[in-house]
């Protein structure tokens, strides 16, 4: 469905982006995880057909999105972080005008616009004026406007780009019912965002991909020795030291913090490997009673921070 | 007009100025300026008596500099109001040719212009009944206006389409439309064959005198046509090269 192939894309003697190369098959949900500028846009824009790369081919079915850009357009639905979306005219003109532009006949502007209004939910706004839209009703027209011509490719560009919890997640329901019928590409700085929407990630740094699997395999990569967090319960007064001796004597366990609370306490280890199944079969060996093993709190930003502070696991 | 894109980014281009106060400001004051204009030299203390082809083509050149301030006005939101609002994008994404947006934007201008310039008629016909001019001649000075609009209007398409700021886009077009007027007044202070040269690519004076005047030249027509395809030609090719950029 997309492929990409060294693309490249340079501001001046800046390097925006690349060199990138990659795959996505048809019906993916595929999610860009970057910072800010790490050339999320750019690569999304040259997928849309808004950007030349420096170098290096870009093809979507087959055609490439430069010697072809008129057909590549008909099979692409793109939602800039900013919705384009004209102020002074209703959400139902609006919709109408996207349609015709995009190469629909009047009859399937006529059928579409209230298929889209729904699919998005935004038929109970249809008349009224773009401008007295909130936040969250605009990114909704954004995708209806980019999903009214059925594209086989839908790219989006930080969808839930300032929305409020709630809004962010409706667009998130509202983009899983995309999935069935589009292959769908979303940017996001926030990985919690878009490791709950989509099939896969690629994690972009620098211009590069430094990162790409499902979220179950990123996880691995990166926290396979990381932080665990072992809950024993406390039986009595000598038990939390020998567990914590136990702890400690595992092999591959590197540090060990204790954190005592009522009748429980609680280990936070750090190993040099995949420690989880050591330490919790020697501390029931030696007769604990293991009643919680948790990674520690906010380790998918930590996949995310460790990918783009270390340049790939 | 179609229904192919030419025609889909007419009809929205020509709501916006029905919907936008700026169209209505534009219209208000070009009539208004009209009207005064044409009590001053026609109908006012100090008309003095002069026959009435000279009140109308007298009406027609002070219309002219009206019509090309407000061919101005009306053009530089045209593509550097959509960059601005990033609604650009949706163009550019959009399976739709450049030339195909110039085109249903200028004709949209052309249009908006056109009802603001029709609505002097009553100006002309005030003549025609007090005294007498023959309806070639009206029919004549409206199609010169028409085309020095045009023209002018296609000069600030090609401005608009350079920048993403209209004020920058305005002060472009001006420059570019003032500097084409002024190579009227240039050819007459200058020798052969200068003059001749500045005489015939000025966009006032040699090629709408004609017009004012009730007569109807092909040359002063394929000036106005030739240089409004240039700087739509111009447009066009200025909007494939940012479409990537």
């Amino acid at each position: 469905m997309v492929r990409l192939d060294g693309v490249t894309k340079y501001y001046g003697s800046k390097r925006a982006l690349g060199p990138v190369s990659f795959e996505i098959a048809e019906g993916n949900t595929v999610g860009f995880l970057g910072l800010n500028g790490v050339g999320k846009t750019t690569l999304l824009r040259i997928l849309a057909c808004g950007l030349r790369p420096s170098s290096g081919t870009v093809r979507i079915d087959g055609l490439d999105v430069f010697d072809d850009a008129h057909e590549v357009r008909k099979r692409v639905g793109y939602l800039p972080e900013t919705p384009p979306v004209y102020d002074d005219m209703t959400v139902g003109d609006y919709l109408a005008f996207a349609g015709r532009i995009k190469g629909l006949s009047r009859s399937e502007v006529a059928r579409r616009v209230p298929e889209v209004e729904e699919q998005t939910r935004v038929r109970e706004v249809h008349g009224i004026p773009a401008r007295q839209l909130s936040q969250g009703y605009r990114q909704r027209v954004g995708v209806a406007q980019a999903i009214i011509h059925d594209p086989d490719l839908l790219v989006l560009d930080e969808p839930t780009h300032d929305l409020d919890p709630v809004q962010i997640v409706e667009m998130r329901e509202m983009i899983r019912g995309l999935k069935d019928s589009h292959t769908i590409l979303i940017s996001s700085h926030i990985l919690p965002e878009i490791s709950q929407t989509c099939d896969r990630l690629l994690i972009l740094n620098d211009g590069e991909i430094v990162a790409s699997g499902t979220e179950a395999e990123l996880s691995g990569k990166l926290l396979a020795s990381r932080d665990l967090a072992i809950t024993v319960r406390k039986e009595t007064d000598d038990k939390p030291e020998d567990a914590e001796r136990v702890v400690r004597a595992t092999a591959g366990v590197s540090e060990v913090r204790r954190e005592d609370h009522g009748d429980a306490v609680t280990f936070h280890v750090t190993g040099e490997t995949d420690v989880r199944a050591s330490v919790c079969r020697a501390l029931v060996e030696a007769g604990h009673d293991v009643i919680a093993l948790n990674r520690a709190e906010g380790e998918l930003e930590r996949v995310f921070v460790g990918l783009v502070s270390e340049g790939g696991a | 007009m179609s229904g192919g894109p030419v025609g889909v980014v007419f009809r929205r281009e020509f709501a916006a100025y029905v919907r936008s106060p700026m169209g209505y400001v534009v219209a208000t004051v070009v009539l208004l300026l009209d009207g005064l204009l044409f009590y001053a030299q026609a109908l006012g203390p100090a008309a003095g008596e002069r026959l009435s082809g000279m009140v109308l083509a007298g009406f027609f050149f002070n219309a002219s500099g009206l019509t090309a301030v407000a061919a101005v006005a009306l053009s530089v939101r045209l593509v550097a109001e959509e960059r601005q609002t990033g609604t650009q994008l949706l163009l550019d994404t959009s399976p739709v040719h450049d030339w195909q947006i110039v085109l249903g934007k200028f004709l949209s201008s052309l249009a908006f212009l056109t009802a603001i310039t029709v609505a002097t008629i009553y100006m002309p016909l005030l003549i025609l009944v007090n005294g007498k001019v023959s309806l070639g001649h009206i029919a004549v000075g409206y199609a010169g206006l028409t085309l020095l609009g045009a023209s002018v209007l296609a000069v600030g398409l090609f401005a608009s389409a350079l920048t993403r700021h209209q004020l920058v886009a305005a002060a472009l077009g001006s420059a570019i439309t003032g500097t084409l007027f002024l190579f009227w007044p240039v050819a007459s202070i200058t020798s052969p064959p200068l003059s001749g040269f500045f005489a015939a690519l000025a966009l006032h004076g040699r090629h709408f005198a004609g017009f004012q005047a009730g007569l109807l030249h092909l040359r002063d027509m394929f000036y106005y046509v030739g240089l409004t395809c240039f700087f739509l030609y111009a447009a066009t090719k200025v909007m494939e090269a940012k479409r990537w950029e």
